[in-house]
């Protein structure tokens, strides 16, 4: 199905948001994720359903100020 | 200085962007002696890995982090964010921004107000970034924040503090909530300016990561919010508009 991750339009298999980190090669990263634009715990990733042109943010740390 | 419970030795807290390099940024947040550090989240490419690469440095720096929601325009996004930093820095402390106009920066109270009210009530400890406005300070206190931030000019824009009648002002209205300046201080004599307020500390970035020795220029910050901090507890005389001779004019020889 096609998602948009992180801006970008991605075609994955997965199912769930846990399989697409897999898939993405997400999987052993330090990141916080986001589904249509609310935030899912790392421990609600892999009960969490993904639909066709669902919006997935991946962050990681960064500088700031 | 205390903030939300914790103890910290320096009242400086330094932003982590902007650096020439890791390395340098390692070392001016070493020389500034700065006990928080500011942090952000942004989106990563899953082949780098970037965004751990920053953060294992960081934390062998062993210093506290305050993770940010920087370019946050809206109530929902920095509500977002912050919950997406907390799981990720492992800390419910958050420097809450939302920006409600571009040139300045310029938060937008209206939703700061509301979304610290959403974070506290999540049991976040929130650091908002605010203006000197003494209702929307009321305001967020109200909200359940324990700690505020004014701005001392537009971010990035090193014009020191815009307001000083302003933040003195917030300064006597409100003597026990911890108040850092935050933002748009350029020279160690802004922020010695704002210790001498009585300002409990400060949130700094750019005037060190642009400078040009960054850990010169931290080192610089460190010592001037230390003697202003040390002005202010040793009390200020007051400013007068007339000459007053220091000297003693008693006993002075007839030589004229």
């Amino acid at each position: 199905m096609r998602i948009l991750l992180n801006g970008k339009a991605a075609e994955i298999e997965a199912a769930t948001l846990a399989m697409a980190l897999a898939e993405l090669g997400y999987d052993d990263r330090l990141v916080a994720t986001a589904l249509n634009r609310d935030f899912v715990p790392a421990d609600e990733r892999a009960a969490t359903i993904l639909n066709e042109g669902d919006r997935i943010e991946v962050l990681s740390p960064m500088q700031g100020g | 200085m205390e903030l939300y419970g914790r103890s910290f030795a320096s009242r400086l807290m330094l932003g982590t962007a902007q650096y020439p390099s890791p390395a340098i940024l390692a070392e001016a947040v070493t020389a500034s002696g700065a006990g928080i550090v500011t942090v952000s989240l942004r989106r990563e490419a899953g082949i780098e890995r970037a965004g751990e690469a920053f953060w294992s440095l960081i934390r062998d720096l062993g210093v506290a982090v305050l993770p940010n929601t920087a370019g946050c325009h809206s109530v929902r996004e920095a509500v977002t964010t912050a919950k997406m930093a907390r799981e990720v820095f492992g800390t419910s402390w958050i420097k809450l921004e939302v920006i409600g106009e571009a040139d300045t920066l310029q938060p937008d109270l209206f939703g700061l107000v509301e979304a610290a009210r959403i974070l506290t009530e999540d049991g976040f400890d929130v650091l908002p970034y605010t203006t000197e406005d003494l209702v929307a300070a009321e305001r967020l206190l109200e909200a359940g924040c324990r700690v505020l931030m004014p701005w001392g000019a537009p971010i990035g824009s090193a014009r020191g503090l815009n307001n000083v009648y302003g933040l003195r002002a917030m300064r006597a209205h409100f003597p026990d909530v911890p108040l850092i300046v935050d933002a748009g201080i350029g020279l160690p004599s802004h922020a010695a300016a704002a210790m001498e307020l009585g300002y409990d500390g400060i949130l700094l970035n750019t005037a060190v990561a642009r400078a040009g020795d960054p850990a010169a220029m931290a080192r610089a910050f460190a010592q001037a919010i230390e003697a202003g901090r040390l002005g202010f507890e040793a009390g200020p005389m007051e400013a007068r508009d007339m000459a007053a001779p220091s000297t003693p004019v008693f006993g002075k020889a007839a030589l004229a």
